[in-house]
């Protein structure tokens, strides 16, 4: 039912700031990953790179891998380690 | 009072028990993270929140249950500031109320710690030279 819809991808904090950007979509297709969607983030912002070994990833507002297949409609996240309290 | 509150409006001590004990209590704790003037040698000005505020609660419900299971504590509420928030003002609010104090403070405790591992909120801390966004010490990367 989601089928065609594109994945919205988050980002917050420090990746939000090295990305210029805390929102965009990312079309959908079989096999995408939070570890690809990265990858071409990073190619398109390399100030994200130094951020990629503690950065944190979130589909549907839950963490998981970033080896994770993604589905059409997915909410991803990239989560700096977080600093609240 | 809602249970979990995340506002850009001043947090309110006696807001966050207000109504939160029963009868069967005779311990509230009341945990308030204010802001201080100084971090890792430098004089802070302020400091200002962002949350992913659609996940923050669902992780804070999950640390509820947790609390629920480990200690017991049912009534509990965590109201957490975002924006620009200045010198002595309180950053987060965490109530507990339980028969006895030892299950409130411990409650409270753990709610902290997880605030400060996995709920999704960030500060930025603006000191006299720059600014910088603070990372915490542990993160779920998990790959």
């Amino acid at each position: 039912m989601n089928a065609g819809r594109p994945v919205r991808v988050l980002l917050f904090a420090a990746a939000r700031e090295a990305a210029g950007t805390g929102r965009l979509e990312v079309p959908h297709r079989p096999g995408l990953t939070a570890e690809d969607i990265w990858k071409r983030l990073e190619t398109d912002h390399p100030a994200l790179a130094p951020l990629a070994s503690t950065i944190s990833t979130a589909v549907n507002h839950r963490f998981t891998k970033k080896a994770t297949p993604l589905d059409p409609g997915d909410e991803l996240a990239f989560l700096p380690p977080v600093s609240g309290g | 009072m809602s249970r979990f509150r995340i506002t850009t409006d001043p947090l309110d001590e006696t807001a966050v028990r207000a109504g939160l004990a029963t009868d069967r209590d005779g311990a509230v704790v009341v945990f308030a993270g204010v802001v201080r003037d100084e971090n890792r040698g430098r004089r802070v000005r302020w400091l200002e929140y962002e949350a992913y505020e659609a996940m923050a609660v669902p992780v804070l419900r999950q640390v509820a249950a947790e609390v629920q299971r480990e200690f017991g504590v049912k009534r509990l509420r965590v109201h957490h500031r975002l924006g620009r928030v200045e010198i002595g003002e309180a950053s987060v609010l965490v109530a507990t109320a339980a028969p006895h104090r030892g299950a409130a403070f411990q409650a409270a405790q753990h709610v902290m710690d997880e605030i400060k591992r996995i709920v999704p909120i960030w500060k930025r801390e603006f000191f006299v030279g720059g600014d910088v966004w603070v990372e915490g010490p542990g993160a779920p990367v998990s790959e």
